[in-house]
Formats: C-alpha cells, sequence, structure tokens
C-alpha cells in the first residue's frame, strides 16, 4: 500500500477567491481605465463549454452524413440535381464574415489593451458580421427557392430530401450563431462585453464556417 | 498534484419567490430533485403498464376493470386488444429506457450531488441546466399525450424499427399521430440531455476545486462525466434520426422506407428508404445508451460499497478505465443487435468481436468488486445490500451477453425472451438497484433525515427474490422458443410455457407492489424520518462535508473548499476514527487511491 503525504495548503477564504475570480483578464490585456468595468477574466467553463457543444453539433452532422451516404448506396432512386447557383455567392458570403469577425475581435481586444479608438472599429466590424450571417440565412432561402424551381421538393428525391435536411439544420446553427453575435452587440454597446465571450461567440462563427464548407463540398460531390 | 482553478458560478443570489426556489429553480439541487421526481413518477407509470402486459399475457381474455378508460378502442369490454398490447409495451420500454433508467441514476443523481463532489457551488451554465429539467419534462407530456389522441400511442416497440414505424397510420393503431408524438418527443428528450450532459461535461472538467485534481474524484463523479460524453455524443446522432422519421410521415420523405410497400391493400408513396438506416442510427445511439442506464450505477454502488467497507477499492485508476473502455468499446459494438437484420454477414463478425471484448472491462470491474469485499467487515444496510444486489444482477445478467454475442447462436435467440431476460437483469434491474442503493445512502444528506433501515431491508430481500423470479425464467422461455412481442400464446410448442408466464406475472405484481414500501419509506422518512447526523455513513468525499444537511444554497456556506486527500481515506491507522475527509487538511499517511 503506498502512501502520500500532503501538505495542508493555506485555506482560502472566500472574499479572496471571488477577488481572484474577478481580476485582470487572464491573457495579459488590462482593461480599460474606466470603460469597460464588467470585463473579467477568461472564463474555462465557457471556453470548455463552446467545444463541448461544438462536439455534439460535429455529432449530429456526422449522422446526417452517415444517414446520407447509407441512403444513397441502399437503393438506385437517387437523383443528381445541379446545385443552386446562389450557393457559390453563399459560401464567400460566410467565408467573408469569418474574416470581418475576425478583424472585429482583434480590434476589440487592441481595445482591451488600451486603444479606446477601436472599440467603434471593432462594433463596425461586427455589425457587418451580422449583416453577412443575415444575407447567408437569406441566400439559404434563395437556394430553396431555386431548388424549387428545378422541380426538387423535399420529397421529391431522397437526394433533395437531404440537401433540405442539412442546410435547413445548417442554416438554423447560424441563426444560433446570429443570435449570439446580438447579445455580443448588445454587451459591446454597454461596454460590458468580455474578451472572452466574444471569443467563444467567434469559434462558434468560424465553426459554423468550417462546417459549411464541409457540407457544401458533401452536397456537391453528392448532389 | 493539479490544483484546478475554483470559479465562482453563483452570480445568481438566493431565490426567495416559490417560483424560482422550487419550479424554474437554477440550483443543481433543486434540479436533481425534479429529475428524481419525474423519474419516480414515470417508473410508477412504466411500473403499471407492465402489470397490465403481464396481466394480459398469463390471461389473455382476462377483463382488467376499468382498462376502458384508458382506450375504448384499445380495450373494449375491458379485454385488451392485441394492437393495444403492443401500445403499452411500446410506451412501457420507452417511458422506462428514457425517464427512469437515464433521468434517475444520471441526471438526477448527478445533478444533485456531481457539483458537490467536485467542490463546486453550482453547475457552470444553471440556467442551460434548468431548460434541462424542463425540456425533460416536456418531452415525457409529449410522450404520455400520444395516449389520449386518436388511436392511442405508437406500437411499434421501444427500437421504433422502420418501415413499421415509419409509414405512418396504415400500419396499425397509433402508428400516425402517435408515432409522430414518440418521434417528437425523443428528438425534445434529446436536446434535455444534450443540455445536462454540456453541463456535467465541463463541471468536472473546469469547476473542481483547489486541490480536487482529476483522480481525487470520487468514481461516482467519474461515472456521470464518463456517461455524461457517452450522452453529449449518443443523443446527438438520435435527434437528427427522429428528424428524419418525423418527416417521412409528416413530409413524404423516404428515408426509412422501401420502395413498393404494400399495407392492407395499400401501396405506400415511398421509394428506395432504408429500414437498416434506422437501425444504424439508432444503435449508434442504443448501445451507448445501455451503458449510459449502467455506468452511473457502476459508480454509485462502488461509491457506497467503499464507504460500508471502510476500504478503498483494489484499484480505483483500474475501475475508471474499464468504464471509460466500456463507453469507447459501446460505440463500436452497436452491431450485435443487428445479427439477424440482414446486414452482411462479415459486419456481424466485425461487430460480434468487440462484443466480446467489452465483457473483459465488464469482467474486470466485477472481479475488483468481489475482491474488494473479500475479507472486508462489509456494513450490512439498506445501501450495501442493495449495491451487492446490483453486483448480483449484473453478473446474471452479463453472462448470458456471451451467449448473445455470438451471431450463430444469436440467430436462434434473437427476438425471443432470452434476450428480454437478459437486458432487463443487466442494465434495467441492476441500474434501478444502484438507484436504490444511492437513495438509502444519499437520503440523509438531501432530506437531513434517515430512511428507515428495517424497512429498506425487507424492501431488499422482497426485491431482489422478486427480480430474479421474474427475470430468470425468460431465459428458459427464450431457449424454448418463446418469441418476445407475442401478445399470446396460441401455437402448441408455446402453450405449455403458459404457467411459467402466469408464474411471472404473479411475481411482477408481488414485486411491483413491494415498491410501495419503498415509496412509503421515502415519503415517511422525508417527513418524519429521524434527524440524520452531518456524516451518519462517516464517509469521506466533499458531499459529507457540508455544513448542513440539506446543503445550502452555495453548498458549503461561503467556505471554499480545499481537497488535501483521495477520495476514499478509510481504514487509516492513527486517525481519530478510521477515515479522514478529503478536505481535512489533516496531514496523514494516507491510503493512496491512485493506482
Amino acid at each position: 500500500m503506498a502512501t502520500t503525504v500532503d501538505k495542508p495548503a493555506d485555506l482560502e477564504q472566500r472574499g479572496d477567491h471571488l477577488r481572484r475570480a474577478s481580476s485582470g483578464n487572464g491573457g495579459g490585456l488590462v482593461p480599460a481605465e474606466g470603460r469597460l468595468p464588467s470585463v473579467e477574466d477568461r472564463s474555462p467553463a465557457a471556453s470548455t463549454g463552446i467545444w463541448v457543444g461544438l462536439t455534439a453539433i460535429s455529432m449530429t452532422f456526422a449522422a446526417l452524413t452517415s444517414a446520407l451516404v447509407v441512403r444513397q448506396g441502399a437503393s438506385t432512386d437517387w437523383q443528381r440535381f445541379t446545385l443552386p447557383s446562389v450557393l457559390y455567392f453563399d459560401t464567400c458570403i460566410l467565408l467573408a464574415s469569418s474574416i470581418t469577425l475576425e478583424l472585429s475581435r482583434r480590434r476589440f481586444a487592441s481595445a482591451l489593451g488600451g486603444l479606446r479608438g477601436s472599440v467603434a472599429g471593432a462594433a463596425s466590424w461586427l455589425y457587418l458580421t451580422f449583416v453577412l450571417g443575415m444575407v447567408f440565412v437569406a441566400g439559404q432561402y434563395v437556394a430553396w427557392l431555386q431548388l424549387r424551381h428545378q422541380g426538387m421538393y423535399l420529397a421529391t428525391n431522397p437526394s433533395s430530401s437531404f440537401f433540405y435536411v442539412i442546410t435547413a439544420a445548417h442554416a438554423l446553427h447560424v441563426l444560433g450563431g446570429l443570435g449570439g453575435l446580438v447579445l455580443v452587440v448588445y454587451r459591446m454597446s454597454k461596454s460590458t462585453l468580455r474578451r472572452s465571450t466574444l471569443d467563444i461567440a467567434s469559434r462558434y462563427w468560424h465553426f459554423m464556417d468550417v462546417l459549411w464548407i464541409y457540407l457544401f463540398l458533401l452536397l456537391w460531390f453528392k448532389m | 498534484m493539479h490544483d484546478a482553478p475554483a470559479h465562482v458560478v453563483h452570480q445568481h443570489a438566493a431565490p426567495t419567490s416559490f417560483i424560482r426556489k422550487y419550479v424554474f429553480s437554477l440550483d443543481h439541487k433543486v434540479i436533481g430533485k425534479q429529475y428524481y421526481a419525474l423519474a419516480l413518477i414515470a417508473v410508477l407509470t412504466g411500473m403499471v403498464l407492465s402489470w397490465l402486459m403481464r396481466l394480459h399475457l398469463g390471461w389473455v381474455n382476462l377483463k382488467i376493470p376499468g382498462l376502458h378508460l384508458l382506450s375504448a378502442s384499445g380495450a373494449p369490454g375491458d379485454v385488451m386488444t392485441p394492437e393495444y398490447y403492443l401500445q403499452l409495451m411500446t410506451m412501457h420500454g420507452t417511458i422506462m429506457v428514457f425517464f427512469v433508467l437515464t433521468t434517475a441514476p444520471f441526471a438526477a443523481f448527478g445533478n444533485y450531488f456531481l457539483p458537490i463532489q467536485v467542490g463546486a457551488e453550482d453547475m457552470p451554465f444553471p440556467r442551460f441546466n434548468m431548460m434541462s429539467f424542463w425540456v425533460t419534462f416536456t418531452a415525457f407530456l409529449v410522450l404520455i399525450s400520444s395516449f389520449f389522441v386518436g388511436d392511442g400511442p405508437t406500437l411499434a416497440g421501444w427500437t421504433q424499427y422502420a418501415p413499421l414505424s415509419a409509414v405512418g397510420a396504415a400500419a396499425g393503431p397509433g402508428q400516425g399521430v402517435g408515432e409522430v408524438l414518440w418521434a417528437s418527443a425523443i428528438a425534445i428528450f434529446c436536446v434535455g440531455q444534450l443540455l445536462g450532459s454540456l453541463n456535467f461535461i465541463t463541471t468536472t472538467l473546469d469547476m473542481r476545486t483547489k486541490g480536487m485534481s482529476l483522480w481525487r474524484l470520487p468514481l461516482s463523479a467519474w461515472a456521470w462525466f464518463i456517461t455524461s460524453v457517452m450522452g453529449l455524443t449518443a443523443f446527438a446522432v438520435l435527434m437528427p434520426a427522429c428528424i428524419l422519421l418525423i418527416l417521412d410521415h409528416v413530409a413524404g420523405t423516404s428515408f426509412f422506407v422501401a420502395s413498393n410497400l404494400v399495407l392492407n391493400d395499400q401501396l405506400q408513396p415511398h421509394s428506395g428508404g432504408s429500414t437498416l438506416l434506422w437501425q444504424h442510427l439508432f444503435w449508434f445511439f442504443g448501445h451507448p445508451e445501455v451503458y449510459i442506464a449502467i455506468v452511473p450505477g457502476m459508480g454509485v454502488v462502488s461509491h457506497v460499497l467503499i464507504a460500508n467497507m471502510r476500504r478503498p477499492m483494489l484499484s480505483h485508476r483500474v475501475i475508471v478505465y474499464s468504464m471509460g473502455a466500456l463507453a469507447v468499446l459501446s460505440y463500436m459494438v452497436y452491431g450485435h443487435h443487428m445479427f439477424v437484420s440482414g446486414m452482411n454477414p462479415f459486419s456481424s463478425l466485425a461487430f460480434s468481436f468487440p462484443t466480446l471484448i467489452i465483457t473483459i472491462p465488464s469482467t474486470i470491474l466485477v472481479l475488483i468488486w468481489i475482491g474488494s469485499l473479500y475479507g472486508s467487515k462489509l456494513r450490512i444496510n439498506a445501501a450495501s445490500l442493495f449495491a451487492l444486489g446490483f453486483i448480483s444482477l449484473f453478473i446474471s445478467g452479463g453472462v448470458s451477453g456471451f451467449f448473445l454475442a455470438q451471431p450463430s447462436i444469436d440467430i436462434m435467440l434473437h427476438a425471443t425472451y432470452f434476450v428480454v431476460g437478459h437486458f432487463h437483469l443487466v442494465m434495467a434491474v441492476a441500474a434501478i438497484f444502484g438507484i436504490f442503493a444511492g437513495t438509502y445512502f444519499w437520503f440523509p444528506k438531501v432530506t437531513g433525515r434517515m430512511m428507515n433501515e428495517t424497512l429498506g431491508r425487507i424492501h431488499f430481500w422482497l426485491t431482489f427474490v422478486g427480480a430474479y423470479c421474474i427475470f430468470m425464467p425468460f431465459h428458459y422461455l427464450g431457449i424454448a422458443g418463446n418469441v418476445r412481442r407475442y401478445q399470446a400464446f396460441v401455437d402448441d410448442y408455446l402453450v405449455g410455457l403458459i404457467p411459467l408466464h402466469r408464474f411471472i406475472t404473479v411475481a411482477a405484481l408481488i414485486t411491483g407492489v413491494v415498491q410501495f414500501i419503498f415509496l412509503y419509506n421515502l415519503i415517511h422518512s422525508g417527513f418524519r424520518g429521524e434527524k440524520a447526523p452531518l456524516n451518519p455513513w462517516q464517509a469521506t468525499s466533499l458531499e459529507w462535508s457540508t455544513p448542513s444537511s440539506p446543503p445550502p444554497f452555495d453548498n458549503f456556506g461561503g467556505r471554499h473548499v480545499v481537497v488535501y486527500h483521495d477520495p476514499y481515506q478509510y481504514g487509516i491507522e492513527g486517525a481519530t476514527d478510521d477515515y479522514v475527509m478529503q478536505d481535512s487538511p489533516a496531514q496523514i499517511q494516507s491510503v493512496r487511491d491512485e493506482k
């Protein structure tokens, strides 16, 4: 039986604990004096949480992918169709939105570093990201309309069924991301935005971007 | 020693209004109790359904007084129709698997005790946690509502095999609206469990207090963590599967229905769907679900036994590794449910091999439990008895798994009562014994009162004997060729088995009634039970370090807990008692669990 002798650590008081958790921002950046009173340290729980959430989302789309592959291989009724042209435009829009969000995130980090003038710039890029996200969702709707013009409805063929299901599922997740951006914009306007919140929102948004590239390629090969 | 940072999560103040305190509470302890209450309602519902089914199986034309009130078309003249039998069976399975075996050992106990055992004040996302329960509750309501629509709930079994589940009302009673309600309820349930898993994982990884390294987590906390990882990945697959199933119903898609299917002289308007696709998606969730039900029980039982043996398990780490191995392997074995589905026979071999492999971590767990018990002076009480019962049932149910893992034998035993006996023992009743063990053990902490020990022991012995009387004969029935899901036994080779079915029915009725002893004990002790000391079992983990029972809103009364020891410091020489709490700063020659 092995033994250990643990050195007792000093018991910390709750007050110390609170102060430690709410001071600094963990990234070496100091809150702008007097302007961002609620800027706190990076929150590991939320940071871990977003990865956990993205894992679940990945599993959902992996399930849909495997379902598509199995369903296509299971029968001879798979009907190929031309992908709506607006999807190419949409892909560019989503890529651009990731770039604008990254610009916003960097401006905001600079603002936290003391360059106050950059907060407005960060907000501008954020607004643009939001608009691009809206354009993307609208573009997906146009894609569905274009598909209808080809005579491909949800139940027309398994290929169109999967197209609608996958694109709608992704669009719903993007709408969730837009909801997150609204929260970020609101907090930025109130000067209560934490850097970690923007980091987490960015991570989610970039993931939606990468996920779309994957889905677009999947659809491009399979449809 | 790894010092994980502790975090402040109780940004919300202690609630004062009734709604915030008891209904839409953000407190993980209240949410845990809500889950337990939901599981209690669900298990009573599921048990009554099983009584109705068993009565019908024993005496086919038996009039069950009042049954027509539940369904006029399903039980005309109070006699159950064949279709209604299948509907009750489907609802029994669904309610038990999802709303009892998932919610009680994982969501209920885990919500209440995981944050406390890691030394946190709450989970990191309390609002998600609250949503998790209410979404799950909504799923339960949606499922139950199918009893009250048109021709009742679905009859396709809890596995919902296509094409029966996907073709719609033409397939029989409950396959229209009832089926859509089933798929909707389960999709909603998945959302609730995903939110719960998110909280469990982040709580374990990020909310551990100072000194609480991963290896200092109690085995129950490890079990909930491993289960939450399984829940996150499994429910994320079942949810889109249910959505595809709903679309086959309401949008006319053909994901799961093959071409040229004629039902009741009606050509179904579907083409080229894959019935096997549903089975792949379902069992990719379904087999991990088996372990979602049982792994928390493994952790709870280990935790309970250690406190009553007064010494740690032979190997703390090997138990954790074994539970982790079960989780990983559970995704690789799912095809053993499909040996006779018509999939490629080589696939059967591929799934058979890991199925046999998965018996290794299971066996290791059993050997560690038995080896640790050997020579220990186990304190016998209701909690430890149910823990022993768990091991017994897990072994008895697990042994039959060896047979079913082999395709050549499974071809004969598939879809017989042998399978029903196997899974009821190994995942259902064993898991419920884990729930009972946890309830008797943690009741003093949750309520501040002790449960009646005598009633607890009576409850154990009658339930233990009853469970074996019900489910061991199932194996014999299966070997005799008794196919499951038959609502009556009219063939010559089955008629001779009817007396055994009647014995099982009587045993099920008695064992079910015995559960009201537990229910009485639970409710009566909650109000009138003997006041419990803070640490009645002289246990070492952090839930016994709270300043009161039940714990205060922030769990530790404002104290920032620091952990100094491995979780199970029992049999300590030189200590005032024979144990040292995890948060005791005393320097000791400690028993190291990390081996």
